[in-house]
């Protein structure tokens, strides 16, 4: 799994790649000159010379989600990133939606939080494996890492296998996984105008999950609004309202999640 | 992108006390990079680099500034100089069947005022070239 960074093939445990960079650094040069356009060294002392690269900085990040894509592809599995802010309700979209499938399919869990097991218990309860990766200060999930969390979490052929990022409506939208789709959750509580405040997580996402619905009669929340500014970002955004607490519009999840699945169980040998 | 005095700091969310974790990490992922060509390259200080930034890659060209000198303190592009090309948004608008220039992932055509726009342009964050020694 992990050829690209050489940290070891078959281990089962996700560990840190965040080496400290703290080899021999000799400090013999003067930290206080000038590092303008016109400061130039004395001839013979250095060679400056132009490199051309042209890299992706998230490259590293893109061969990993790669790979991921690989494996669920390979193994006919349905990979999902939940995206939000915190508390939009991720975890308990995820428990009851579990609740209601887990007799039809297998499903498989990794939750992403900065501190913390307690979102991969919840979801333990339901009776479906779960992996907790907790980020620390970094407030995404990396392919590496989730990359790692798979040969531990080992979801089975076929299966619908859900990532729970960390709640955050930033960095993640840049991070691809290798999911086959970003789903953004947003919950009613938060004002209808996240899409335009936080462009690049809904135009990243393939479904938007309009969640607390149930609460909709004592807020000012402006659903038609909110759909309208979703779609200004991402014109081909898909949107499901619903309450993950009464159940109410969880049909529609389901039948969408069914679909995705059937459709990438076609590549599946 | 700077901010003015007295104007409100635009920190993303989910940033812990005024740090920008995303631009950090993106600092952390260049640094990868430069180190990992240095190898190939042949190359063991690095003095300045050109990025280029899109106007839709959601990066805050001052955060990314901050963190890289933070970021690099002690590596092989220990005190590099960063040297940002802002790259303009570009969109195809599919009424109008041509680009357009967009500025946010939210804007509606400057044509005809249609938000059916698909970006091709604008949203990469790309190392160009290095100044190395
Ligand atoms: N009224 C209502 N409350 C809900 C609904 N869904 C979730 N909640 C509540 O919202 C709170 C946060 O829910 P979580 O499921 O923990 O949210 P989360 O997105 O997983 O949170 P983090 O992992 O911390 O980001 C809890 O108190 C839930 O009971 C809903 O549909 N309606
Ligand atoms: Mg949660
Ligand atoms: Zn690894
Ligand atoms: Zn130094
Ligand atoms: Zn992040
Ligand atoms: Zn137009």
């Amino acid at each position: 799994m992990c050829g690209v960074c050489g940290c070891g093939e078959g281990h089962s445990h996700s560990h840190d790649h965040d080496h400290e960079h703290d080899h021999e650094h000799s400090h013999d040069h003067d930290h206080h000159h000038e590092h303008d356009a016109a400061h130039s060294h004395a001839p013979g002392l250095s060679q400056f010379r132009m490199v051309q690269i042209e890299q992706d900085i998230l490259a590293k990040n893109n061969r990993y989600a790669a790979e991921n894509r690989g494996y669920f592809g390979e193994r006919g599995i349905l990979a999902l990133n939940l995206v939000s802010s915190p508390g939009s309700g991720k975890t308990t979209l995820l428990t009851e939606t579990i609740a209601l499938l887990k007799n039809d399919l297998d499903i498989a869990v990794i939750e992403g939080d900065q501190q913390t097991a307690r979102d991969a218990e919840r979801i333990r309860a339901t009776g479906v494996p779960a992996l907790q990766i907790n980020t620390g200060k970094g407030c995404h999930l990396d392919a590496h890492r989730v990359g790692h969390a798979l040969e531990t979490l080992q979801p089975k052929d076929r299966s619908l296998l859900f990532i729970e990022n960390v709640g955050n409506l930033v960095c993640p939208s840049s991070f691809d996984l290798g999911e086959a789709h970003k789903v953004v959750i947003l919950s009613v509580t938060e004002g209808e105008d996240k899409p335009i405040k936080y462009p690049d997580m809904f135009h990243a996402a393939d479904l938007m999950i309009l969640n607390k619905t149930d609460l909709l009669p004592y807020l000012d929340f402006d659903t038609e609004q909110c759909i309208h500014y979703a779609k200004q970002v991402n014109p081909h955004i898909k949107i499901l309202p619903l309450s993950a607490k009464t159940g109410e519009g969880m049909d529609s999840w389901l039948r969408w999640l069914k679909a995705e699945l059937e459709l990438q169980r076609i590549d599946y040998a | 992108m700077t901010n003015t005095p007295g104007a409100d700091l635009h920190l993303p969310e989910g940033c812990m006390a005024g740090i920008a974790m995303h631009e950090m990490s993106l600092c952390e992922s260049i640094l990868q990079v430069l180190e990992q060509q240095a190898e190939t390259q042949q190359y063991s200080k690095v003095k300045t680099v050109w990025l280029e930034i899109g106007a839709l890659a959601g990066v805050e060209t001052e955060a990314l500034r901050f963190s890289f000198d933070v970021v690099v303190q002690g590596s092989i592009a220990d005190h590099a100089q960063l040297e940002i090309i802002e790259v303009p948004g570009q969109a195809w608008c599919m009424p109008c069947s041509r680009n357009v220039v967009v500025q946010q992932l939210y804007d509606l055509c400057p044509h005809c005022g249609s938000h059916q726009l698909q970006v091709n342009s604008g949203d990469q964050m790309r190392i160009k070239e290095l100044e190395v020694e």
